[in-house]
C-alpha cells in the first residue's frame, strides 16, 4: 500500500482535514489496518515539504485548530501518473491494484483503461516466465510456475473487477 | 485505446485481417465492428469474457462463418466474398483447426484421424498415413497410432487433434480453447508442443482462450468485449531483467 499517494489521491477529490482523510482512508483502504493519526500527519507534513500539498486556511472554533490540506498541481500530476501506470507484476500486489481501482472510481477516472494496461503488463511478465519455464531447468521452472500462478490470480481478479466496475463505481460514490 | 495490432512489416500483407466485421445471430449481435490484423508467423491470443464474440471472430477469420458486414482477408485477399465451395477449399488447403474437445472421428484410428486432412486434400492413403505417423513421435504419442478416440486420454486425444491440425502444414492454425478440457499440467504440455510445432513450421496461430496461462504462450493478445477488439500490447517489460526469476 502506498500511503502518501493514496492520501494525495483522496485530496485530489477535494481539500480535506487530517481527521477526515484518516476516516476516508480507513473506510476504503484500512479495514484490516487503520491508519494511525501520527502517520497521517507525518505523511501530510512530508507531502507539504515536497510541494505536493499546501496548508490552507486554519479553522478555529470550540475544538482544536484544524488545518485544511489542498493538493497542488504537482501533487495532482503525480496522482494522475500513478493511477494510469501499471504496477510491476510481482506477488502480493492486491492492495495496490485495489487502491488504484477504488481511487480511480472515486475521482471519476477511467478505471477500465488502467486495468487494461495492468493486464497487459501482467501478461507480458507471464510471457517472460513462460519462456523461463520452456528454456530453464526444473528448479527455475518451479519458481516461474509460482510466479505464473500468482499473476494468474491477479488477472482473474482484474477480469472480475472489470465486469463489476459499474456497480463498484456506484457503491464507492454513494 | 491502442489500435488493432502491430500488423505486418512494410510491404508484407497480413496473414489475416478483419475490417469492421459485424455478425448477428438472429436479433443478437455477436460482432459489432471487429478490427484485427495478424502478421505472418505471429501467434495471437484472443481473450475475452464468455459470450463476448471471441469464438465468432475466430470462425469469421477461418471462413467458417461469413460476416453480415465488413471484410475478412487472408494474405491480402477477400475471403468473405467466396462461395461455400471456395471457402471449404480454403479451410482444407490453408488452415488447420484444434477445438476444445479434440473432435476426433470415433470410427477412425488415431493415425487415420491425423491423416484425414491429407486424404481430403488428395494425398494417396499410404503416403498420408506415413506422414501422419511422423507426428506421433513428435507429439509424444508413440504406440497409440492404432487406437480409437475412445481409447485415448483427454491429453492424448488433444495431441492427436493437434497433429491433425498441423499435418498438412497449414499457413494458419486456429485453436479454440485447445486446453479447455485438460488439467493444467496436460494443458501446458499441449501448449508447449503446439508452440514448438508452429514455430518450427512458421505457422501463424490464432488461439482463442480465457486462460491467461495459455495466452502467455502467444506473442500478443487482444481482448474481445461486446463484439469489438481491444489490443493491449505489446508493452514494455516492467521488470528490470526480462526472464529473470526472483528467488
Amino acid at each position: 500500500m502506498n500511503v502518501p499517494l493514496t492520501l494525495l489521491g483522496l485530496l485530489d477529490r477535494e481539500p480535506s482535514h487530517g481527521y477526515d482523510l484518516k476516516r476516508d482512508y480507513d473506510t476504503f483502504f484500512g479495514h484490516d489496518k487503520p491508519l494511525p493519526f501520527g502517520q497521517v500527519y507525518a505523511t501530510l507534513g512530508r507531502l507539504a515539504r515536497d510541494g505536493k500539498v499546501v496548508v490552507g486556511e486554519m479553522e478555529t472554533g470550540a475544538g482544536p485548530e484544524r488545518k485544511q490540506y489542498v493538493i497542488t498541481e504537482q501533487g495532482a500530476t503525480e496522482v494522475e501518473a500513478w493511477l494510469t501506470e501499471p504496477v510491476a507484476p510481482e506477488p502480493h500486489l492486491q492492495t495496490v491494484l485495489f487502491s488504484k481501482v477504488v481511487l480511480s472510481l472515486l475521482l471519476g477516472r477511467d478505471a477500465e483503461a488502467y486495468l487494461d494496461v495492468q493486464r497487459a503488463a501482467h501478461l507480458q511478465r507471464m510471457r517472460e516466465l513462460t519462456e523461463v519455464r520452456r528454456t530453464s531447468g526444473l528448479v527455475d521452472a518451479l519458481l516461474a510456475d509460482h510466479g505464473l500462478f500468482r499473476l494468474e490470480a491477479d488477472l482473474r481478479w482484474i477480469d472480475l473487477t472489470v465486469a463489476r466496475l459499474d456497480a463498484l463505481a456506484a457503491e464507492v460514490r454513494s | 485505446m491502442i489500435g488493432p495490432g502491430p500488423g505486418p512489416g512494410p510491404g508484407q500483407a497480413p496473414a489475416l485481417e478483419a475490417r469492421g466485421v459485424e455478425l448477428s445471430f438472429g436479433p443478437t449481435p455477436a460482432l459489432r465492428g471487429a478490427d484485427l490484423t495478424v502478421a505472418p508467423g505471429e501467434m495471437l491470443a484472443i481473450m475475452g469474457p464468455s459470450g463476448s464474440g471471441k469464438s465468432t471472430l475466430l470462425h469469421c477469420l477461418a471462413g467458417i462463418l461469413v460476416p453480415d458486414r465488413g471484410e475478412v482477408l487472408v494474405d491480402g485477399r477477400r475471403t468473405d466474398l467466396l462461395d461455400e465451395t471456395e471457402r471449404s477449399a480454403l479451410r482444407r488447403d490453408r488452415f488447420g483447426f484444434v477445438f476444445q474437445f479434440g473432435q476426433l472421428v470415433p470410427e477412425l484410428t488415431a493415425e487415420e484421424n491425423v491423416a484425414l486432412p491429407l486424404l481430403l486434400g488428395g494425398t494417396r492413403r499410404a503416403q498420408a498415413l506415413e506422414t501422419a505417423r511422423g507426428w506421433f513421435a513428435r507429439l509424444e504419442l508413440d504406440g497409440l497410432e492404432r487406437r480409437r478416440s475412445g481409447e485415448l486420454s483427454g491429453g492424448q486425444a488433444q495431441r492427436v487433434a493437434l497433429a491433425r491440425g498441423m499435418v498438412a502444414r497449414p499457413a494458419v492454425l486456429f485453436a479454440d480453447e485447445p486446453t479447455g478440457a485438460l488439467d493444467s499440467l496436460t494443458g501446458e504440455r499441449v501448449m508447449d508442443l503446439l508452440t514448438a510445432a508452429a514455430r518450427e513450421q512458421g505457422t501463424t496461430v490464432v488461439v482463442v482462450t480465457h486462460e491467461a496461462r495459455v495466452a502467455a504462450y502467444a506473442d500478443r493478445e487482444v481482448i474481445v468485449r461486446d463484439g469489438k477488439v481491444t489490443s493491449l500490447g505489446p508493452v514494455a517489460s516492467t521488470t528490470t531483467s526480462p526472464g529473470q526469476v526472483q528467488r
